[in-house]
């Protein structure tokens, strides 16, 4: 008897861990919602196209008469869309309006953050460092008065006379520079505004520290192909433990990245540290310690992972080709009317009612199992978005709404394959739960091989593809992995148990699991004719194929003279470990067994056979 | 349904067997000729109608508007342009935003117009402007790139678990089968090619690999063994599987299509054009045509591309002589 009960045990396991599962997401959105500023809630966010948002437009900030490139402007919405993908998968919307805005559609209220990130305009410059120190903190009365913006002040005529050598020459410095830069307060800096690159640029670190005059633009941040944060390897390949950021250049920077080491390295502190500029504030400045000709530089310092992942990702994605300012920030509401929600759901719901119909005149009382699996799968689905939704930004949009219903399709396939393979095995004779088991452990790998084929499309498209497409990838990813847990968490062990219920243990005309009306051959009470691996010395050398044989092919064999071994029934079940049959047969076999009366010894009914 | 468990109860003792694969140089003549009006029809008609998202279009702002009704917008574009769907937003307090495909010149005036009179505001306060694609070229090549990516990965991971590349190279065939036929009617019906049908497409790309995965694993389980053993011919024995998964076919494909045609019909008959009708009718004929192909030409080529192994051969040849033998 232990080996009866022992099923029993793994599906009440089973289905208590899904209940954890189900109580966790639960208490975990619970948190969400109590927590204050959690901003978790019970509801998943719908996205631009069911909610609305905020639409925000970006006008290109121009030195003169410059004209923004169409090129550039496809650049910069790239970008952007790569800053705002990187907070999560909002499904926004990036486009360009007339000749050179970007027009910017974020779903809902967008947080401070996000809007920071879309604002940063960052316009990204290499200057060397002319003159450095530190800001004077007490001044008295003195900011009031001072210049705002961070260019040298053009009123005051203050070219240089003698042209400057080259980019690091103090004579840029000239008496009106130096006045600026002594009045200069740190919080005066306008990001919106942009220096001319060809001039001297006053302006401080980011955090105030410390205050800069620098020379014009060297290298402009377009020619970073790519920043990278990591620890610094020794020549052995030791780890020192030491963060540091490295920086690629592409040909033109790599180029122009050289020749400005080359000519730092010579030169005395401060004047041997280029500024790296990002919208007007300097994000680093470190000192050049070699020539660097190929177009790889590390910076190195006072770092750890926080700070050099922030300066890679600042030279990455700051390196907008133009630098842009919010022009205007509305509210909009949604594209699609609230109808088209509804109606979608209507039409999903009188969809969900058809699978249920569908099923239970295909299944029977089995069909329950279904629409209680799928019911299961969405209260699963349901509470995962809104998880994600809270915690990654997910937005459902009504794509996603109509992939979820397709879900529904493949979610139900999994348990169409399981009872078609019950069905099957109840046709080879096995005992229901025997069939149960067996049935599962065919049916299973068949559900893990579909769905790696999904699971591989959505990580694939997750982390290749971007905007819509990475939305998609999250739905299908998702509801592949439910439909798994489901599957094998809820269906089978349901099974399981039922399985040991009379009402399917013995075939009830409407349990959907009839072995008489599945054509299994009835031999006596609860057992049914045993498959043909019979003959323990001829199933070794035969193949899994062999084992498969049908059923009419079995009828052959077994009633041929010369195989005619048959097992009392019961053994069937031994391979997996379920014996739902103890008694011998008391009635006479079906008809169906005592009718066939081949001569040949050889099985001859293949699918063609058949039709002979 | 007794009866169809009847015939699910047939088809799996292979009392009642539909020849599917020894007739396949009919179903490969109905494959060809259906891509090939999936290809040349929408040629024919010009190309596929991009949608605003991919090609950019006309924006009209109306502000200083004292409704937010979203259908007289609709209303006066369409009575310009009848065939154009505008996606209408209010923007702000007393904004509403306008994005149609793009425009002659003609016809942008007129729909200033039309939209000025219709919200019953100074043509002033109309202004137009040019949109650019929402779903850019860098969307688009991404997406590609990772398509790309996916499908050399399926294609391994299918090799080494049915171990044999001839499932992986029949499973990309009724894959490319699906996703031509598909585009197809999408360029012969002329609807719309928006965002949302590409996500039903992809979805498609998902559901057709996963239908023949599910009947190929059948298959390897029906040839796994070698065939002399079973009485069958490598042929029959991919029949058997086909006629043995052909009840789940129906069903599966049935539970799938019953929620995509409830939205689909209601989508296109209640609502008119719309994203759900755009997704809708992609998901709708590619679950179709998925199953189709599983059946009809997933395996039938399977079945074609090993049946020249001269180890199939000679195995298949020895099963005939030893059933001709055992029926003489």
């Amino acid at each position: 008897m232990a080996k009866t009960t022992s099923p029993v045990r793994k599906a009440w396991r089973s289905l208590a861990i899904l209940g954890g599962i189900i109580v966790a997401l639960v208490g975990v959105n619970l948190a969400g919602v109590l927590i204050p500023g959690a901003g978790g809630q019970w509801a998943p966010k719908l996205a631009l196209d069911l909610e609305g948002g905020t639409q925000i437009i970006l006008a290109p900030v121009v030195d003169g008469d410059t004209q923004v490139s169409q090129e550039q402007l496809n650049q910069a919405v790239s970008i952007i869309r790569q800053r705002i993908d990187s907070a999560g998968v909002s499904e926004s919307e990036i486009t360009t309006q007339g000749a050179s805005n970007i027009v910017v559609s974020i779903p809902g209220q967008p947080d401070e953050q996000t809007l920071e990130r879309i604002e940063a305009s960052a316009k990204l410059e290499f200057r060397p460092v002319l003159l450095a120190g530190t800001p004077s903190t007490d001044s008295i009365g003195g900011t009031d008065s001072a210049t705002p913006t961070p260019t040298p002040t053009p009123s005051v005529a203050d070219t240089p006379a003698p042209a400057p050598t080259d980019a690091s020459d103090v004579s840029q410095v000239t008496p009106a520079l130096q006045t600026a830069y002594d009045a200069f307060d740190c919080s005066d800096i306008d990001s919106s505004k942009v220096a001319p690159a060809d001039q001297p640029l006053v302006t401080c670190e980011t955090d105030g520290s410390i205050k800069y005059i620098l020379g014009p633009v060297e290298i402009d941040g377009a020619d970073v192909s790519n920043a990278m944060s990591g620890v610094v390897s020794t020549s052995t390949g030791a780890s020192t433990g030491q963060w540091a950021v490295n920086i690629d250049f592409n040909d033109q920077g790599a180029e122009e990245f050289g020749a400005v080491t080359a000519r730092l390295i010579q030169l005395t502190s401060p004047r041997n540290q280029f500024g790296i500029v990002l919208d007007g504030r300097v994000i680093s400045a470190p000192v050049a310690q070699a020539v660097i000709t190929d177009g790889n530089a590390q910076i190195t310092g006072n770092f750890d992972q926080e700070t050099s992942k922030s300066l890679a990702d600042q030279l990455k994605y700051g390196a907008l080709p133009i630098s842009f300012t919010v022009q205007s920030s509305d509210v909009i509401s949604a594209t699609l009317g609230s109808s088209q929600l509804q109606s979608g759901l209507i039409a999903g719901l009188i969809g969900l009612i058809l699978v249920v119909i569908y099923s239970l005149i295909q299944y029977r009382t089995l069909g329950f199992v279904t629409v209680a699996s799928l019911v299961v799968a969405s209260v699963i689905t349901y509470l995962l978005i809104t998880f994600l939704s809270w915690r990654e930004g997910y937005r459902l949009s009504l794509a996603g709404v109509a992939g979820l219903i397709v879900a529904i399709g493949i979610t139900a396939d999994s348990f169409i394959v399981y009872f078609e393979r019950i069905r099957d095995e109840l046709r080879d004779g096995r005992g229901l739960s025997g069939a149960v088991e067996a049935g599962w452990k065919r049916a299973l790998r068949t559900i893990i091989a579909s769905d790696t084929v999904n699971f591989l499309a959505a990580i694939v498209l997750f982390l290749v593809a971007i905007g819509n497409v990475r939305g998609f990838a999250l739905t299908l990813g998702l509801t592949t992995i439910i439909d798994l847990i489901v599957v094998t968490l809820f269906t089978h062990p349901v099974l399981q148990l039922i399985s040991k219920t009379r009402f399917f243990s013995e075939g009830h005309r409407l349990s959907g699991l009839d072995p008489r009306a599945l054509g299994a051959v009835y031999r006596g009470r609860a057992e049914f004719r045993p498959p043909a691996v019979s003959t323990a010395r001829t199933a070794a050398s035969r193949g899994e194929a062999a084992r498969r044989q049908t059923i009419a092919e079995r009828k052959a064999a077994e009633s041929a003279p010369t195989q005619d071994t048959r097992v009392p029934a019961g053994v069937d079940s031994g391979a997996t470990g379920t014996s739902s049959t103890t008694a011998t047969g008391t009635k006479t076999p079906g008809t169906k067994n005592t009718g066939t009366n081949s001569s040949s010894t050889k099985p001859t009914t293949g699918a063609k056979g058949g039709k002979r | 349904m007794a009866s169809f468990s009847d015939f699910g109860n047939d088809l799996y003792t292979g009392k009642r067997s539909i020849d599917f694969i020894s007739r396949r140089r009919v179903w490969f003549l109905i494959s060809a000729i259906a891509v090939l009006i999936a290809i040349v029809v929408p040629i024919l008609r010009g190309g596929f109608v991009l949608g605003i998202e991919f090609t950019g279009g006309s924006q009209f702002q109306i502000s200083g508007v004292d409704t937010k009704d979203q259908t007289l917008a609709e209303d006066a574009v369409q009575s310009v342009v009848p065939e154009i769907v505008p996606r209408v937003t209010t923007v702000g307090s007393d904004g509403i935003r306008v994005q149609t495909d793009q425009l002659t010149d003609d016809d942008s005036t007129q729909v200033r117009l039309a939209l000025a009179s219709a919200y019953e505001v100074d043509q002033a306060d109309v202004t137009e402007s040019f949109i650019g694609p929402s779903w850019g070229q860098d969307i688009s090549r991404q997406a590609l790139f990772g398509l790309g990516v996916f499908l050399a990965a399926a294609f391994i991971f299918m090799a080494l678990y049915f171990r044999t590349w001839k499932m992986s190279v029949a499973a990309m065939v009724a894959l490319l089968h699906d996703l031509i036929i598909t585009a197809g009617v999408y360029g012969i019906v002329g609807f719309e090619v928006t965002p949302a049908a590409v996500i039903g497409f992809l979805t498609i790309l998902g559901y057709s690999l996963y239908d023949t995965v599910v009947v190929f694993d059948k298959i390897r389980e029906n040839t796994m063994g070698g065939e002399s053993s079973s009485g069958r011919t490598f042929v029959e024995s991919v029949n058997l599987a086909v006629n043995q998964t052909l009840v789940r076919s129906i069903n599966t494909s049935a539970v799938a299509i019953l929620p995509i045609a409830s939205i689909l019909f209601i989508g296109a008959f209640v609502l008119g054009a719309g994203t759900l009708r755009d997704i809708a009718l992609a998901l709708f004929i590619g679950v179709l045509i998925g199953t189709y192909s599983t059946i009809f030409v997933a395996a039938p080529l399977y079945a074609t591309l090993r049946q020249g192994e001269s180890e199939i051969k000679k195995q298949s040849k020895r099963t005939l002589e030893l059933r001709a033998k055992s029926v003489a």
